[in-house]
């Protein structure tokens, strides 16, 4: 029986800054319809783990499959590079990013920035982009402000039209770099719902996030990760209901 | 339309200076300043697009040979720089004889040769600058959206560059029209040129050089207002809507 | 080896010109743009007027029309003042107007426009409460004006600063062609004697970039200085 490869697979990703090894080997598998978090304390290297999957980081060590897809490294006198460019843009297309400060390119209006790389990287006709991207944006309720310029519109419906782009693509696995963390307190309710809707709908979702409210409701699996390692991993309800690792116990206990 | 020509004969009978003949004099040199001023300007914007990306590379080949051009040519005074061209081609040995001097003799060419070099490495450091405003998270979205350098150059970083260098830009223009006075004095009849002429003949300095300062606030002020509506229609995006 | 052909002394002295011409245009510079910027902000509706229409005509004007202007009417103007002080009164005297004082009060009236813009700028960015701390203290507003605003204001202005004048000292090129003989007149002089253009508008170049290159130096000290308590340079 023919299987359909699995989205993204993460294979012992190590990653150093200088002196200091960011991440210490890390691992995921992320199959059709999983929601996986990831969750720790800042500077656990949860976020630099994310971008390494779309290469915004290279790895210094570890194997990235894509869609069945080993992505291809060669050494180079600056260490580690993609031997490769046009497979990179290749599995990019297929991971869409969502950005913590949601870099909507500032010189395009929201259905611009929607459109652009469907057109210019997979393309697709202009009209077809563009009915594509008008549902995307009712989808997300942002219709009436299409024709805004990023600067204009409130950060919340900034992140939900970085969503629509990132739907765009029609991507196979959506990655989120924590989307609500710029976003003021009264923000952050839409964009979640719009994320809980994703997941309900069966997107194959890695999100880096602090709502733990959102990993407990949503996520198939939280990874709790800390100075580059896993420290625990499982279903919501083992990991946060019932945390084994100290560690875990404290990053839990309300603050207050 | 007669009318109008008899009421400006009768208002040009009434004074020695602004004749017909000398108001020509000042409309030809318009000309010439206008075709001068826009020649360079267009010629050294093209170069400095590519000079700028050039001049952000991390390539040491590209970028310090680049970066020594503009330091020298925004270090050193237009004038010195006309003076270098201008010469430099009527002293080359036997030019004078030779069947090019009619077609170099006449100073626009040295002239336009000065002002676009001078304009290009102005324009290279004030796109450059825009280039590098670029906030890193746009780049990264466009690298995270598949684009690959020169597509993330193409349809990210170049346009809103070029919007934020508007303002720079209009700068530039003004400052460009102002020094291309100094044609004049390579025997250039541009305005100034024009102004210089008059007030030889009549000895009258004051209708020779407030008449073409006036023309040149003229100019300076359409600039001014065409790039404030540009920069209105251009740089919307940036203004919060409140 | 270079050879400047006997014309060095002569390129010594014309670059000396060329120094003191644009200290001296600067530094009246300074007091027309400081003049303009309290002009600017004072709430007299005449004074800012006129402030805004010094800076806009001479803003909208060529460096070198108003040159021409000034020395070739001023001789003109001085002439009839003097006449008609004759007429007036029996006192015959006669000035004439020397090129390096036209140049030095042309620059200078040209960029006192660009250093009021500077200036204003800079004296707006002082905290508002550094003045009421002072005045809360019995301090006289020009006591106010030299303890606290001045020396804070200099931080803000002295990019700006430092940036009219690598423009002003380009511009003093300009009074070669109404007959003063800065350094770059001679070396055009030089170049049509001897034919060589290159050796003396080169020399003519490096120098100019010798003389930036040294108030670069001096004005980044300078900011060090006026950043007093900002820590690093900002």
């Amino acid at each position: 029986m023919a299987t359909t490869p699995i989205p993204l697979e993460v294979r012992n990703i190590t990653k150093r800054f200088g002196d200091t090894d960011v991440l210490k080997g890390l691992s995921l598998e992320a199959h059709k319809g999983d929601v996986i978090t990831l969750i720790g304390a800042s500077g656990s290297g949860k976020s630099t783990f994310l971008r390494c999957m779309n290469l915004l980081e290279q790895p210094d060590a570890g194997d990235l499959v894509v869609h069945g897809e080993t992505i291809r490294f060669k050494n180079t006198a600056k260490g580690r590079a993609p031997a490769d460019w046009k497979q990179v843009v290749r599995m990019r297309a297929r991971l869409a990013m969502v950005f913590q400060g949601f870099n909507l390119w500032a010189h395009m209006t929201v259905l611009e920035n929607i459109i652009e790389a469907p057109i210019h990287v997979l393309g697709k006709p202009k009209k077809e982009a563009i009915e594509h991207a008008e549902a995307l944006l009712e989808r997300v309720g942002l219709s009436h402000r299409a024709n805004a310029y990023p600067a204009q519109i409130s950060g919340g419906q900034q992140q939900r039209g970085a969503i629509a782009r990132a739907l765009a693509m029609d991507p196979e696995v959506m990655l989120f770099d924590e989307p609500t963390s710029a976003l003021d307190p009264e923000l952050v309710g839409d964009v979640l719902k719009v994320m809980h809707g994703l997941a309900d709908e069966g997107r194959t979702m890695v999100v880096v996030t602090h709502e733990m409210g959102f990993a407990r409701d949503v996520s198939s699996q939280v990874i709790y990760l800390h100075e580059g390692l896993v420290e625990e991993a499982g279903k919501p309800a083992d990991v946060l209901k019932n945390p084994q690792s100290p560690r875990l116990k404290q990053f839990l206990a309300p603050k207050y | 339309m007669q009318a109008l020509l008899d009421w400006l004969d009768g208002l040009l009978a009434n004074n020695s200076i602004f004749t017909l003949q000398t108001l020509s004099f000042y409309g030809e040199g318009l000309t010439t300043t206008v075709q001068l001023v826009f020649l360079s300007l267009i010629i050294g914007l093209i170069m400095a697009v590519p000079l700028a990306i050039g001049r952000s590379s991390r390539h040491g080949l590209i970028k310090w040979p680049i970066f020594a051009y503009t330091y020298v040519f925004r270090g050193t005074p237009l004038l010195v720089q006309l003076y270098l061209i201008y010469y430099g081609v009527v002293f080359v040995e036997g030019v004078q004889e030779s069947w090019l001097w009619p077609l170099i003799k006449d100073p626009f060419m040295p002239a336009l040769v000065a002002f676009t070099l001078n304009t290009a490495a102005y324009t290279t450091e004030i796109f450059r600058g825009a280039i590098k405003a670029t906030p890193k998270g746009e780049i990264e979205a466009a690298r995270a959206y598949g684009m690959s350098p020169t597509l993330a150059l193409r349809r990210i970083v170049l346009p809103s560059a070029f919007r934020r260098a508007l303002p720079a830009y209009g700068n530039e223009v003004i400052f460009m029209l102002h020094a291309s006075a100094i044609a004049s004095v390579v025997t250039l009849m541009d305005l100034t040129g024009a102004a210089r002429f008059v007030y030889a003949r009549f000895y009258a300095p004051f209708d020779a050089f407030l008449f073409v300062a006036a023309i040149y606030l003229c100019l300076t002020f359409a600039i001014l207002y065409f790039f404030r509506f540009l920069e209105k229609k251009l740089l919307a995006h940036l203004k919060p809507m409140t | 080896m270079l050879d400047l052909q006997g014309y060095g002394p002569r390129l010594l002295e014309g670059a000396g010109v060329t120094v003191s011409l644009a200290v001296l245009s600067l530094t009246l510079a300074v007091v027309l743009g400081l003049v303009t910027a309290t002009a600017k902000m004072s709430g007299n509706v005449v004074a800012h007027r006129l402030a805004t229409l010094y800076t806009t005509l001479i803003r909208g004007v060529p460096d070198l029309v108003l040159m021409m202007l000034l020395f070739f009417g001023g001789q003109i103007g001085v002439n009839a003042l003097t006449d008609w002080l004759y007429d007036a009164t029996g006192v015959d005297i006669f000035i004439n107007i020397n090129e390096f004082v036209a140049g030095v009060v042309t620059i200078g009236l040209i960029f006192g426009a660009y250093m009021g813009e500077t200036f204003r700028g800079a004296f707006m960015a002082v905290d508002h409460g550094q003045i009421e701390a002072g005045k809360a203290y019995g301090m006289s507003s020009r006591l106010v004006f030299w303890r606290i605003r001045f020396p804070q204001m200099m931080r803000h202005a002295l990019p700006g600063l430092s940036n009219n004048w690598m423009v002003l000292l380009k511009t003093t090129a300009l009074v070669s062609v109404i007959g003063l003989s800065d350094m770059v007149r001679i070396a055009a002089e030089a170049s049509k004697a001897t034919r060589e253009p290159f050796t003396f508008m080169m020399v003519v170049a490096i120098v100019y970039l010798l003389i930036a290159s040294v108030s670069e130096w001096i004005f980044a000290r300078l900011q060090k200085r006026y950043s007093i308590g900002y820590g690093e340079m900002d």
